[in-house]
């Protein structure tokens, strides 16, 4: 896994969000330094995946300030973040090293190997199955490979332990683990704990 | 023969094999013995040695709406008595019954040209034959579709049922047009009136295409059951490395 | 560049495993042509007069009934998410996806088309004259079209909506398309004049198209 020399750090000032006429969230202000978690959570509709959304450039920032410290000056945050949302971005008819290998070369910058990350995930057995005959869980699995295989500093993860069983949970807690000791940064919107120590937490949305 | 032995595909499958050899060459010497005596039939007073073309475009026309009636029962198999090969019956007969109109028109299309002077008239025969080509490529595009073969079986099914019950009304509503714009040709490719001396050939023709039929039937119903264990084994190959 | 490459590779092959697209347009093609003598009547004399006109009809009909997938199959299963957040400019990827769209469902129209002029009566010079503007034209009809599909992708029976935002964009490409298969076939015009038109306006809406869906896309952000 990459080593992400220069420190950095994720800095939102004064965030809001629309979704149509909806004030999803106003004045929304977190840091993320390297080597942080932050888990977003709050009930149902609260914005935690709004949230995410609008720091992978993917919902346009309403008001507020948005940057990553030390990070590329010529990219977006967003063009240094990998997003795992509710879809996978497979397509059935490529195969499982097929589908990797187009988000690999098309994102840019693989560091670790496509099948190295294959392994790491569990799919190595199964590389030119096409992905139509996969499980949600290892569709999912599929979709993590792509977070270690290309190298950003930023992971934003929505919900990253549905359709994962205890197992597939376990090496995801690893591999991000391993992405904070590198230097990385997570941002998870989630219900429950995902086995990650320490994290700080940022609450959205009134009373629990 | 039991029908319920040859509902079992693997029972269906060792049959398929022994019966395809001979088949092949029951086929083939079919075709040999047709061809040789569409070489010694007189030419036409005429239309010359381009009559000979009838040999090819009339058996295949016969095919083009008997492939029809075997994937309509094929269909009442699938949606009636739920018959496992139903459904792999009526997939393998549809590309074979699009490549005899196909053949059909092309023939038809060839002996058209030093006829009409033209490849192509909107002639009421050639103009439902055309339209029952397009039915047939609808069937094969819903086919590739659908990607589950069991829907996909029942959907075809459906359409392959509307269409033989629409065809008649197809292709009464393309002669009343044909005939409203043109009188009734006076050329017409195996009209009624046809001379005994073309008409053995033409028998032994339609007998070798009918073998043909049979011999490509069964060999894309084998290969399609075999495409079908080759999906359930991915499925398999899926589900075992779930670990 | 490897990035552009992989993106037209990756349409490609999802089109060539799928098959479903290219074929289902040229099998529209093909019916639409069938239906027009039903409807005017089998006078092949009038037929190889308005040939052209029919082909190009059906030629724009059918390439308008693929686009619905161009772009809306990425964000069903949230490809364009990601396709969003690469470097590589949208603008670019979004072109490559056209290109790698024209050459399955575009090509194949052109390349059945002088098999459909045998139906309309047409002589080998106005078949040509067909095919030739047809591959000229067609891309512009992919490129207006991605316009239309990055506008509809996000909203639910965006097929329909497609058909109405892009034909009457499409409007100069039939004008000129079917004027220079005329003029190649009774004049009076020369060929050239209506045919480097047409081929300026496949120019234009290859540069205006990728622009004009990129922002289309990043505008449809909420």
């Amino acid at each position: 896994m990459a080593q992400f020399r220069q420190p950095a750090r994720l800095l939102a000032t004064e965030l809001a969000c629309l979704r149509g006429d909806r004030s999803v969230f106003t004045g929304l202000s977190f840091a993320v330094g390297a080597g942080q978690a932050l888990m977003v959570n709050g009930p149902n509709g609260a914005g935690k995946s709004s949230l995410l959304r609008l720091i992978a450039g993917l919902v346009r920032i309403e008001a507020g300030q948005l940057v990553l410290e030390g990070g590329n000056p010529e990219a977006t945050p967003g063009e240094q973040a990998h997003y795992l949302g509710h879809q996978d971005a497979l397509k059935p008819s490529l195969s499982v090293i097929e589908n990797l290998d187009f988000w690999v070369r098309y994102l840019g910058g693989g560091m670790t190997g496509t099948g190295a990350a294959l392994d790491t995930v569990g799919l190595s057995r199964i590389l030119n199955l096409p992905a139509a005959y996969l499980s949600a869980g290892q569709r999912r699995r599929l979709s993590i490979a792509r977070l270690i295989a290309v190298a950003r500093p930023v992971w934003l993860l929505d919900e990253p332990t549905s359709a994962l069983d205890a197992t597939a949970q376990a090496m995801l807690a690893g591999l991000m683990r391993q992405h904070l000791a590198n230097g990385g940064m997570i941002l998870a919107a989630t219900h429950g704990p995902i086995g990650l120590d320490g994290a700080k937490e940022l609450r959205l949305g009134g009373a629990p | 023969m039991p029908l319920i032995d040859l509902a079992n595909p693997t029972r269906f499958l060792t049959l398929a094999s022994r019966a395809l050899p001979w088949l092949t060459i029951a086929t083939l010497a079919a075709f040999a013995v047709g061809i040789g005596l569409i070489a010694s039939a007189p030419d036409d007073y005429q239309q010359g040695a381009t009559v000979k073309i009838m040999f090819i475009h009339v058996p295949a026309a016969w095919l083009a709406m008997g492939c029809w009636s075997v994937m309509s029962i094929a269909a009442l198999g699938t949606l009636v008595w739920r018959h496992p090969l139903a459904d792999v019956a009526g997939k393998a007969a549809a590309p074979l019954g699009a490549a005899f109109t196909a053949m059909c028109l092309i023939t038809g299309m060839l002996w058209g040209r030093p006829m009409w002077g033209t490849y192509w008239v909107w002639d009421g025969r050639l103009t439902s034959v055309l339209v029952l080509f397009l039915m047939y490529l609808g069937v094969l595009a819903l086919w590739r579709t659908v990607e589950d073969p069991a829907r996909a079986g029942r959907a075809a099914a459906v359409l392959t049922l509307v269409g033989a019950i629409n065809l008649p009304i197809i292709k009464f509503s393309v002669d009343w047009w044909a005939t409203l714009h043109q009188p009734a040709s006076v050329l017409r490719l195996g009209g009624p009136a046809i001379h005994a001396s073309l008409l053995t050939p033409l028998l032994v023709m339609a007998l070798a295409f009918l073998l043909l039929f049979l011999t490509l039937h069964l060999a894309a119903m084998r290969n399609e059951i075999m495409r079908r264990r080759i999906r359930a084994m991915l499925v398999r190959e899926a589900e075992s490395a779930a670990q | 560049m490897t990035a552009l490459a992989n993106i037209f590779l990756r349409d490609m092959r999802l089109s060539v495993r799928l098959g479903g697209g290219a074929l289902i347009g040229v099998l529209f093609f093909l019916i639409v042509v069938t239906l027009m003598p039903f409807a005017i009547g089998p006078d092949l004399a009038l037929l190889a007069r308005i040939g052209p006109a029919i082909l190009w009809l059906g030629a724009l009909l059918a390439s308008l009934l693929a686009l619905d997938r161009l772009i809306a199959a990425d964000y069903e299963d949230g490809s364009l998410d990601l396709i969003l957040m690469a470097r590589v400019p949208l603008e670019l990827s979004l072109a490559s996806k056209a290109l790698a769209h024209w050459l399955t469902t575009g090509l194949p129209l052109v390349i059945a088309a002088p098999l459909l002029g045998l139906l309309l009566n047409l002589d080998p010079t106005a078949t040509g004259a067909v095919a030739l503007t047809l591959l000229a034209g067609t891309p512009a009809l992919t490129f207006i079209g991605l316009i239309g599909a990055s506008l509809t992708v996000a909203l639910r029976r965006g097929g329909l909506l497609i058909a109405v935002l892009v034909l009457p964009l499409a409007v100069p490409v039939l004008i000129f398309g079917v004027a220079a298969s005329n003029a190649a076939i009774v004049g009076p015009v020369p060929f050239g004049t209506p045919f480097t038109i047409l081929c300026a306006l496949t120019l234009m809406s290859a540069v205006v198209g990728p622009f004009a869906a990129a922002a289309a896309l990043r505008h449809g952000l909420e």
